[in-house]
């Protein structure tokens, strides 16, 4: 009976969870072939940080992609940001917490401009956004031509990238210790406030009268997340401690996954990806829609900028290569649909996740680069592959 | 013997053919055989199961998976794709045409078996022979005209074109008439009458019980996924009453169900003057446009096909083609000037376009979502959208409009052309307009769904909204309308009241 409702359920979701089977796959052949250096608390905490800035740009692509467009031009953007940014603070001063709005902002003028040539212009994303690459590009070469790569001196800004919340409780204390006290605290705020939510919800759906998930599925399911949220903050508390990095990657997901799925603007994108005419009509418009979604990718872009650069501490003349491929890849494995109105941002988080451990883990294992990026082809085309198959057998 | 003779005269044999999706059973044992050089039509409410036979005819769903057999000439046939019917000689034209638009007529009928000339095509008999092709359907065009620049009726010539050109024996024509107008269809039913006298069989899937009467030699009804009757027209057993009753299986004694209210006397929405002009095309699409609606009316728009109608409703519901406008809008005796759909909705006006997948709906989306689409400000507070709120919404209307789905967390693209459609009419309720524009609100529906939806706009203008129906079908016009405004070449040919419009006088002045 349980387990016949919980193959129902399954069954529903299999998109979902067909992803988080890879990403336990990965993780699991990686930490049996590395003899569990993969899954250590130290590894896991910079495969999180190397992350970041990959995430952040797939939570925006998976919108851009979402309402049928693409954007080739955030790779260099996120590197020519970076390179501002390090400018800003070695030549004009700038205090380092300033370097964040700062970079938000020249993002989303940046995809204001993108979205000034698809949405008013009509000229093709693909286009466009490649006529962007070229000149972000340039403007990367041309800011760091004089001096090269220019290192960052300022603590704060690098902690951006290399750093980790402090403990509330030192670490030598009789309790748990050698364990990040405050990260633990974080976990268990989140799997009661994950909790909460989920049974509030159950218990609104009831009182209407709607079908639910029964009792037993939900308390696994439940039961599962809070296992799967705990154990992340294990790992992350056995190292340093949640880092900097992690604490943005959360914010940027939570606040677009709320968007997303609540708010009015976030069903108006889906609404304009799923068919831009209906949408149109419906008294949407679809210009100022492209405008929102391609300043969200270029805020997001500059974001991403300060990420790389603080992670290095420094800004180079090769920042952002390939990072928009990157972020196309885990989109795309994070389930977004190239015929528009399908994705999601907590896939696309996802996707970063399983695209960044497999090359982590492939570094690990002294993978040749060649290798490597055959196997990523094959992880992004199976991924694809079986996204299409699924969907035409639900019709 | 008996046997051995009565197979040879059927072209096509269809037994015991079952089909089954997850969850559906499509067709049970339906049998359906077609006599060599008839007209065979197959009517059926949407649903019926017609599509999907034609489908495990053609091969679309290959040899196993489906149960029962498929004899062409009496040989039983095993087809593992369509091109295995093809070249069995059977051709399929779907409502949604399979031609290429930016190219010629010519590259059309060719596409995908070119004339060679050693290895590269010969366009000079390419050309030769489209021009006898386009003669056969009475396809009058310069062959090298591209296809989007011909209006639908001239591209479903190219398509049957086509078909010929691959020496077709069983034609087969899914709803070949729901974008025609009344021209165009005499045109192909006379063509397909032409085909028949040169030994091409048709079997016509058709929502319009008319046509097929003057058609069919022999009509097969579905009804459920089960073949109901197969009814000889030659020996008069065909008639509009004999169908209706087999498709629905229930009497329909009122096709159009009566009203308790007139109308009232303030004018709700009055358009003054208007004309619009197509940038992109150069060309004045709307002439000198005037007319009036009134509380609780339902005004009808008749003309034939390109008349300019949906030109006309789209460009006064913010005008999303970006056409050059002029004139005066008034909204309850306020002037409206509206730059967007949004600004319409605003002001009380929606519009429910004429082809509800392309630009209607949002198919890959569920019910509830299309259902509250145009008006989610109403269920949500400081942005964010009440989920709980929008089931009840969606719910509410699903009973009120008897919207037939498993649940409200359907996607649309799953529903019938009906359900579609009351969708469809459910989003623009919710935005609780004061006029509702309804271009082409039964097309392609049958004729259980068309009455349902005669009756929700009944009950709609009793409650005091006014509803403006485009439509190309003359009895829903006149069964339905308290004025009828009759546009013709972007302009309006004439006003005419409900007791004085005929079909004739409508006519007359639609092709004036």
């Amino acid at each position: 009976m349980i387990l016949n409702d919980l193959r129902k359920a399954l069954r529903q979701n299999i998109r979902d969870y067909t992803m988080y089977f890879l990403l336990f796959v990965i993780m699991a052949v990686f930490t049996a072939m590395t003899r569990g250096l993969f899954m250590s608390s130290r590894n896991i905490a910079n495969l999180m940080n190397q992350t970041g800035y990959i995430a952040v740009l797939a939570v925006g692509m998976t919108l851009v992609i979402v309402i049928r467009h693409i954007d080739l031009s955030v790779g260099y953007l996120a590197g020519f940001i970076g390179a501002a940014t390090a400018i800003a603070m070695t030549r004009w001063g700038m205090p380092g917490w300033a370097t964040i709005p700062f970079a938000l902002l020249l993002g989303a003028a940046a995809g204001l401009v993108t979205g000034f040539l698809v949405a008013r212009l009509g000229i093709p994303a693909f286009v466009a956004t490649l006529a962007g690459w070229l000149i972000y590009r340039g403007l990367l070469l041309m800011v760091t031509m004089k001096t090269g790569t220019i290192i960052i001196p300022d603590a704060f800004f690098n902690a951006i990238g290399n750093g980790y919340i402090p403990d509330v409780f030192p670490s030598e204390s009789a309790f748990l210790p050698g364990l990040h006290k405050l990260t633990l605290l974080i976990g268990l705020a989140a799997i009661a406030l994950f909790s909460a939510s989920q049974i509030r919800a159950r218990k609104s759906k009831q009182g209407y009268g709607f079908e639910v998930l029964p009792l037993p599925v939900f308390a696994i399911k439940l039961a599962f997340m809070a296992f799967v949220i705990g154990y992340i903050t294990w790992i992350f508390a056995g190292y340093n401690g949640m880092s900097w990095t992690a604490v943005i990657v959360i914010v940027v997901v939570v606040v677009f996954h709320f968007v997303t799925t609540k708010t009015v603007l976030g069903r108006h994108v889906y609404a304009v990806g799923g068919n831009p005419e209906a949408a149109e009509l419906s008294g949407i418009s679809v210009k100022k829609i492209t405008f929102i979604v391609f300043a969200a990718m270029g805020s997001l872009a500059g974001l991403a900028g300060v990420l790389y650069a603080s992670r290095l501490q420094s800004a180079t003349t090769k920042a952002g290569e390939m990072f928009e491929m990157d972020a196309i890849t885990a989109a795309y494995i994070g389930g977004v649909s190239a015929g528009g109105g399908v994705g999601r941002i907590a896939g696309s988080l996802v996707g970063a996740i399983v695209y960044m451990s497999l090359t982590s883990g492939m570094n690990l294992l002294s993978v040749d680069i060649s290798l490597q990026y055959i196997v990523r082809g094959v992880v992004l085309a199976a991924a694809v592959i079986f996204d299409v198959q699924t969907r035409k057998r639900r019709g | 013997m008996e046997n051995v003779r009565t197979m040879s005269d059927h072209i096509l044999e269809m037994r015991g053919i079952s089909k089954s999706f997850p969850g559906v059973k499509a067709l049970s044992d339906v049998t359906f055989s077609v006599r060599r050089g008839e007209i065979h039509c197959l009517v059926g409410e949407n649903g019926a199961g017609k599509s999907t036979l034609m489908k495990v005819l053609s091969g679309v769903y290959p040899h196993g998976d489906f149960q029962g057999d498929i004899a062409l000439d009496g040989e039983v046939r095993r087809f593992r794709h369509i091109a295995d019917s093809e070249k069995a000689g059977i051709a399929i034209i779907y409502q949604e045409l399979a031609l290429v638009p930016e190219m010629s007529v010519y590259e059309n009928l060719f596409l995908g078996h070119e004339i060679r000339k050693g290895s590269l095509v010969d366009w000079n008999a390419t050309i030769h022979q489209s021009v006898a092709l386009m003669k056969r359907v009475r396809l009058v065009a310069d062959p090298s005209t591209k296809v989007k620049d011909l209006g639908v009726g001239k591209q479903q010539l190219v398509e049957i074109a086509k078909a010929l050109s691959r020496n077709v024996r069983l034609l087969i024509l899914d709803e070949p008439t729901a974008a025609l107008n009344e021209d165009d269809c005499d045109n192909l039913l006379e063509i397909l009458r032409e085909l028949k006298a040169e030994g091409v069989t048709s079997i016509m899937i058709s929502h319009k019980l008319k046509e097929v009467i003057r058609i069919a030699d022999t009509v097969t009804v579905l009804r459920d996924g089960r073949t109901i009757c197969t009814l000889d027209a030659r020996k008069g057993e065909v008639s509009e009453p004999v169908l209706i009753k087999h498709m629905v299986g229930r009497e329909i004694d009122n096709v159009f169900p009566p009203r308790s209210k007139k109308p009232g006397d303030e004018v709700v929405l009055e358009v003054e003057g208007w004309n619009a002009w197509d940038r992109a095309l150069g060309r004045q699409v709307l002439k000198d446009v005037s007319f009036k609606v009134r509380r609780g009316e339902i005004v009808g728009f008749a003309g034939l096909m390109g008349s300019g109608r949906t030109e006309l409703a789209r460009s006064l519901f913010g005008n999303p083609d970006g056409y050059r406008v002029e004139g005066a809008v008034r909204v309850e005796s306020t002037a409206a000037d509206f730059r967007s759909p949004a600004d319409a909705i605003g002001a009380g006006m929606a519009y429910a376009s004429e082809d509800r997948k392309r630009n209607g709906l949002v198919l890959i989306q569920d019910v509830k979502q299309n259902v509250t689409l145009a008006n989610l400000r109403a269920i949500s507070k400081g942005g964010v959208v009440d989920s709980n709120a929008e089931v009840k919404v969606a719910e509410d209307y699903r009973k009120a409009l008897n919207i037939k789905t498993p649940s409200i967390d359907q996607k649309v693209v799953n529903l019938s052309g009906g359900n579609q459609q009351k969708v469809s009419v459910a989003k623009w309720l919710f935005v609780k307009p004061k006029v509702l524009v309804l271009d082409e609100p039964t097309r392609g529906i049958d004729v259980g769904a068309k009455y349902e939806i005669y009756t929700i706009m009944n009950k709609l203008v009793e409650e005091g909204m006014s509803i403006v129906m485009i439509s190309s079908e003359l009895p829903e016009v006149l069964g339905m309308s308290d004025r009828v405004y009759v546009v013709s070449a972007g302009r309006v040919a004439g006003e005419l009241p409900v007791a004085e419009a005929t079909q004739e006088r409508v006519m007359e002045l639609a092709t004036s």
